[in-house]
């Protein structure tokens, strides 16, 4: 969308319209890696199942398993309720596994990879080459390090610093690693907080899921570095299903991040992910994604279509998950990272801001759903359109009868940059004892009275202070981001939510 | 949302036998096709995404399962108003269709017969409209089947507020339709008192002119009573339209209310106070959409619930392309008094313009335990203080009453209400 044939209402600010044009404007991701593919025959059926798990060289239980998970998806209709609007997708006309042909030998360190391939992560900006560490030398402040799992189309290229992670006794791998070298985990946790049948697209998932990533924190550890899963699809027609499951024992901590990115196609392709979180006793959980897939071109053409199952399960007493997303990917984005807080005073946090050009479709948002004691949740979601592009806020609150004493507070704004784009709201609030409370406020609406009081006492006029506090607010989920997405955050920072229609 | 179609549901829903009513004139065709209407869409079931936190059995079964008990404890309006109406289960009193300044009142199933009447323009057209993009089968059946009701044609100022009362006894299963046209400049207030019978399906359709002014009261008290309400309005330009619900009494009571502003510069208000006790489910569901310049509407809803009574409130707005400077407001509150009573709420945005400030909060919670220690602490007992503290939480709902007559009676009534329990 050019600046220039946008109207933008008064009081919308001119640097927001601008770094909403520049994050959501020309795709700078879209190049292609011209490499050798190997695909399995298009389409979906028993067979390729069958295919998949074979090239993971997994075991019985795990075909079993995507088995089962097949033929209850063969059961399953395609939901149609998120407001989105897409043609009917073929699921027979796409490929389901699509590996780079060096990859056929597994490499046995990084150094072994296609060079071609480490160079399409070097131009996206993620070093796979491991910093060599100098003995007694800390690293030089200011580059934090960060271990990546790099999956590209259906399989991981490799994992960094996996034998420093490892002193640590951190399990990270490719989840097609851990289903061969930890059975007993994936056993206990896969499938235990997404079950099989959970949705369409989590049960497709977990009939063809090729890759993703593993991550194991045992008790006591907090992860020495950030972890990170880049995502790449390449290869055309073909869609991506990663499956992510992190284990956070007890007193664990780990910061995980999250990016993708794909090439610029006319066709669209499907990304349907599930990642799982467990969380036991006062474990800590950070999960923070960067979703930038092909949005597609400005008449809609391409793109991909996320529809994504993220869950976090709080099982353990006092443990705490926190969902940090930017969208500005995607031509269709179907995805509500959720928490089910279980433990007694678990607590769960989602902070985003979802960001729709063009003909881009947005329906994200999050499910907070109270079962244990003195509970708390908060949401903060801004959705930003312009262009022609509709964004959804869909979320639910539950309170149980037992989730005694628990608080959540939400907070969902939206912005329209244009009047050809649209913004909605879809809150579903069931709260079923009494000593809890929920708010759900618009910021418009309502200013924190003691900032404001604040910033008057200090001589701000009335409105001055409300911009300050509202802005403020806006920078809150920016905050939450982690350091090594400072680019994306810094590019967001000029966003404000002024002139917000509720 | 598509409502699955279930033929045979529709058509016991519907009693076949009893044919539909009105042989000739204006409204055979548009209950004809009310009907086919409402067989097409098939009536609502519990998976409906419309009917999540409401089940619709009692309103489609065939059988009416309660039996309604005359005379609510406490009275309201009585003798106080001029011009009253009468229900006696779920049949107008024709002889009581009072005659008032300005205004024109005639009953449904008169002007039925007739082969002309300024009703055709409006009665199943309204109800027809607000099928979109929800579908509301239960209404088209009102329009269907329906041959009681009251007609009200404002064409001046009406000065004193007309009351339908009605009363009910047994199991009477009421379908009820009324329509009210309010012309350019003129006003007319509605207070709609009692239950027309033990299930209650009614439909109002109101068009309000340009410059017309319409204001409904409604007081829900009985008990025994599955009750189902749809309004369905149409506004002009500089107009005004604010309907107010008390509810203290209904085993399950849905109240139904779609608005289309049209014209610029209007305001509609829809807002309501509720009591619950025990085995009481309330939902009120409000659709507005706002498909015209400068208009302001306020959703305003609280309810106070105890021993289990179950609220819900689905509220809507929709701003289409080109409503520009809308002000949308939608609060919906909920004070649980104890562990077992449920507050549940959807309340959504749509918004297709810009330049528009739309907020929507609900909140839930417990009663303020600060609040309550300090009117025990000057003295006042405990259950007189949550009483206290209820009517102060209502107030902000009844507060949009204009006529402060009607808001301090309402006032009133909360109290004694409260008092009496």
């Amino acid at each position: 969308m050019a600046m220039d044939d946008v109207q933008v209402k008064d009081g919308v600010d001119a640097e927001t319209v601008d770094a909403v044009i520049a994050l959501s404007g020309a795709y700078k991701y879209g190049w292609n890696t011209e490499i050798e593919m190997e695909y399995a025959p298009k389409g979906l059926s028993e067979d390729i199942v069958r295919l998949i798990s074979s090239k993971n060289e997994e075991p019985k239980w795990m075909l079993e398993w995507r088995l089962a998970a097949y033929r209850r998806w063969l059961e399953l209709k395609e939901p149609d309720w998120a407001m989105v609007e897409y043609p009917k997708i073929d699921f027979q006309d796409q490929y389901y596994y699509a590996r780079p042909k060096s990859m056929e030998e597994k490499p046995k360190s990084l150094d072994d990879v296609d060079p071609k391939l480490l160079e399409t992560y070097k131009k996206l900006g993620i070093p796979l080459k491991e910093q060599a560490l100098l003995a007694g030398v800390e690293a030089p402040e200011g580059e934090r390090r960060v271990a990546v799992d790099a999956v590209f189309d259906s399989v991981s290229l490799g994992t960094t610093f996996q034998a420093e992670l490892l002193q640590a006794g951190v399990i990270f791998c490719s989840i097609s690693e851990a289903i061969r070298e930890h059975p007993d985990l994936v056993k206990r946790y896969l499938g235990t907080v997404v079950p099989v049948s959970d949705n369409y697209y989590a049960t497709l998932n977990s009939a063809v899921f090729s890759d993703g990533s593993f991550v194991y924190i045992p008790p006591g550890v907090r992860c020495p570095m950030e972890l990170s899963t880049y995502f790449r699809i390449n290869a055309e027609n073909t869609g991506q299903f990663e499956r992510t499951l992190i284990i956070a024992d007890k007193e664990a901590y780990v910061s995980y991040l999250e990016g993708c990115t794909a090439p610029q196609r006319d066709v669209a392709q499907l990304h349907a992910a599930v990642v799982e979180l467990v969380l036991l006793d006062d474990a800590e959980i950070k999960y923070s994604t960067v979703q930038n897939w092909y949005p597609g071109d400005e008449n809609g053409k391409g793109g991909i279509y996320n529809f994504v199952t993220k869950r976090a399960d709080c099982r353990g007493d006092r443990s705490k998950v926190m969902w940090t997303q930017v969208e500005t990917g995607s031509a269709v984005t179907w995805k509500y990272p959720s928490c089910v807080l279980r433990g007694d005073d678990s607590q769960g946090e989602f902070y985003s801001i979802a960001i729709a050009n063009n003909m881009q479709q947005a329906d994200t948002g999050t499910k907070m759903v109270h079962l244990g004691k003195n509970t708390k949740s908060r949401i903060v979601s801004k959705g930003i359109s312009a262009g022609k592009a509709q964004n959804t806020y869909r979320g639910l609150v539950s309170m149980h009868p037992k989730a005694k004493n628990s608080r959540n507070y939400t907070q969902c704004d939206s912005l329209l940059i244009g009047d050809k784009c649209g913004a909605h709201t879809v809150p579903y609030i069931e709260v079923k004892n009494n000593s809890s409370r929920v708010e759900h406020e618009a910021t418009t609406s309502k200013v924190d009275d003691d900032q404001l009081f604040y910033c008057r006492s200090r001589g701000m006029g009335e409105e001055d202070a409300v911009a300050l506090v509202v802005n403020g607010f806006c920078k809150e989920v920016l905050q939450a981001l982690p350091m090594e997405f400072a680019m994306e955050a810094q590019a967001l920072v000029a966003i404000s939510l002024e002139g917000s229609v509720g | 949302m598509v409502l699955p179609s279930s033929e045979a549901a529709t058509r016991s829903a519907m009693h076949d036998d009893g044919l539909i009513s009105s042989p000739g004139a204006w409204a055979k065709e548009v209950r004809q096709s009310a009907a086919e209407r409402a067989q097409n869409q098939g009536l609502p079931e519990r998976r409906d995404e419309y009917w999540k936190y409401t089940r619709p059995d009692f309103f489609v079964q065939e059988s009416v399962t309660l039996e309604a008990q005359v005379s609510p404890k406490i009275q309201i309006f009585n003798n106080q108003l001029k011009a009253e109406i009468l229900f006696e289960n779920a049949v107008l009193a024709a002889e009581t269709l009072p005659k008032v300044a300005n205004c024109s009142i005639e009953s449904l199933d008169d002007a039925a017969d007739l082969d002309l009447h300024w009703v055709s323009d409006i009665y199943g057209k309204l109800e027809l409209a607000g099928q979109y993009p929800v579908r509301r089968s239960l209404a088209a059946l009102n329009t269907a089947k329906a041959s009681q009701g009251v007609l009200v044609h404002a064409t001046g100022q009406v000065s004193d507020p007309i009351r339908i009362h009605a009363v009910c006894a047994g199991r009477t299963d009421a379908i009820i339709h009324h329509v009210v046209k309010v012309d350019a400049g003129a006003s007319v207030t509605l207070i709609e008192t009692g239950q027309y019978g033990a299930r209650c399906n009614v439909v109002m359709e109101v068009e309000v002119a340009d410059t017309g002014h319409f204001h409904h009261i409604r007081v829900q008290d009985d008990h025994e009573i599955h009750a189902l309400t749809h309004i369905f309005a149409r506004i002009g330009a500089d107009s005004t339209f604010k309907s107010f619900t008390m509810t203290s009494g209904g085993k399950m009571t849905r109240n139904e209310c779609i608005l289309e502003l049209i014209g610029d510069n209007s305001a509609v208000s829809v807002a309501g106070a509720c009591l619950g006790d025990n085995d009481f489910h309330h939902d009120d569901t409000v659709f507005i959409t706002h498909d015209a310049v400068n208009c302001e509407s306020r959703q305003v809803f609280k309810k106070v619930l105890r021993n289990g009574a179950v609220g819900v409130f689905q509220g809507k707005i929709l701003v289409k392309a080109g409503a520009q400077k809308t002000d949308g407001y939608q609060i919906s509150q909920s004070l649980l008094l104890d562990e077992d009573s449920q507050f549940l709420a959807k309340p959504e945005l749509e918004i297709y313009a810009d330049d528009v400030a739309c907020s929507h909060g609900s909140t839930c919670g417990a009663i303020d335990e600060q609040a309550l220690f300090y009117l025990r602490s000057r003295g006042i007992p405990e259950a007189k203080a949550v009483d206290l503290l209820t009517l102060s939480f209502m107030a902000q709902a009844i507060e949009e009453i204009e006529d402060s007559k009607i808001s301090a009676a309402i006032l009133n009534h909360l109290t004694d209400t409260l008092e009496a329990r």
